[in-house]
């Protein structure tokens, strides 16, 4: 066979490496560590939270502590009907167990850290205010007074 | 001649290891971008305390009531929520001094100087049967206007919006321009 080759010769095409697919696939991996956080609950509440337009960020997520608002999900319905119920950590509670729910969040925080305690309300849009009102008022009792109300950013 | 090359090892399926990884933390966390409307409650009143009657005079407060079919109230007007931003931003800088809009005080800022600060205060009522959404959305209103404000002061002083001062001069606008909205003991609206 000559060098400039004939039209029959066939050629080999080499593979592709796949060894940096899996470093490829760790930077994604990194990239998700970093900007995401842990989920700590399951929701059992169904939230969608309304729009506003002049929202600002929470600026210490480890300060804060959340306050789920709304129906039960389809699974606890049964259970706990259909009315908005409250949700502090992972089980339903009443407006009477936020004075200890409160009282545990600020004891897990450092002394310095306590006075900026944020309380994040986590309500449906659907919810009446009147629970929402009830639960201010609890969270007055306890003087934790930082609230957020937590909304979407609305797109415009 | 006892040399063997060590073969390879494989390293296709690290990708799927790492894949693995991936989709497990996919999965277990949450996309953090958290926003919200700040508020501060105020303090409860000490029961032993007698009730002294906060005298707030009657120009300086605006009382915007929602009633349980959303609607609402505002300086004892029914008004569409698309009207309330301007009627707070008029109700706040009380341009022409008019006597039934709030006063101002001349108050020494750190930094700036003199400045009237508007001493207007909103109070807002809800009732029990108010939706969460109505609420909300006028929280936003009340904040949005107060948000605007502050930007006029900022061009006006330093000639660039508010977002963009350094922190001493947010600072000193926040001063000049206060957020006060009071949330008020729960009444029940409904009732006379």
């Amino acid at each position: 066979m000559s060098k400039f080759g004939g039209s029959n010769s066939k050629k080999d095409v080499p593979g592709i490496s796949s060894g940096s697919l899996s470093d490829i696939v760790f930077m994604l991996l990194f990239f998700f560590m970093v900007t995401t956080q842990m989920r700590e609950t399951e929701n059992k509440v169904i939230v969608k939270m309304p729009e506003a337009s002049e929202v600002t960020k929470l600026e210490r997520k480890d300060l804060s502590s959340y306050i789920n608002i709304g129906t039960p999900t389809r699974q606890y319905q049964g259970q706990y009907g259909t009315d908005a119920r409250i949700q502090l950590n992972d089980s339903f509670k009443t407006t009477e167990d936020i004075r200890d729910f409160i009282a545990a969040e600020r004891e897990s925080l450092s002394e310095a850290d306590r006075q900026f305690m944020t309380t994040v309300i986590r309500a449906d849009e659907d919810v009446r205010m009147g629970i929402i009102t009830d639960v201010k008022q609890e969270l007055r009792r306890c003087s934790a007074l930082k609230i957020m109300y937590m909304a979407r950013k609305a797109e415009n | 001649m006892g040399k063997k090359k060590t073969p390879a090892i494989n390293s296709s399926s690290t990708a799927d290891i790492a894949f693995l990884l991936l989709c497990y933390f996919l999965m277990t966390t949450t996309m953090g971008s958290q926003t919200g409307l700040s508020r501060r409650l105020p303090p409860m009143p000490d029961p032993n305390q007698k009730v002294e009657d906060q005298k707030v005079n009657r120009r300086n407060i605006i009382v915007v009531k929602i009633n349980s079919a959303d609607r609402l109230l505002a300086g004892n007007e029914p008004m569409d929520i698309s009207l309330l931003k301007d009627k707070v931003k008029e109700f706040f800088s009380n341009p022409m001094d008019d006597p039934n809009l709030p006063e101002k005080k001349m108050t020494d800022i750190e930094g700036y100087g003199q400045y009237p600060v508007s001493q207007g205060v909103i109070s807002l009522q809800n009732d029990r049967g108010t939706s969460y959404h109505a609420y909300i959305a006028v929280q936003n209103e009340l904040v949005k206007a107060v948000n605007e404000l502050r930007d006029e002061f900022s061009n006006r002083n330093y000639g660039k919006p508010f977002s963009r001062l350094t922190e001493e001069q947010q600072e000193i606008v926040k001063k000049a321009i206060p957020q006060n909205i009071s949330e008020a003991e729960p009444k029940d609206v409904s009732k006379r």
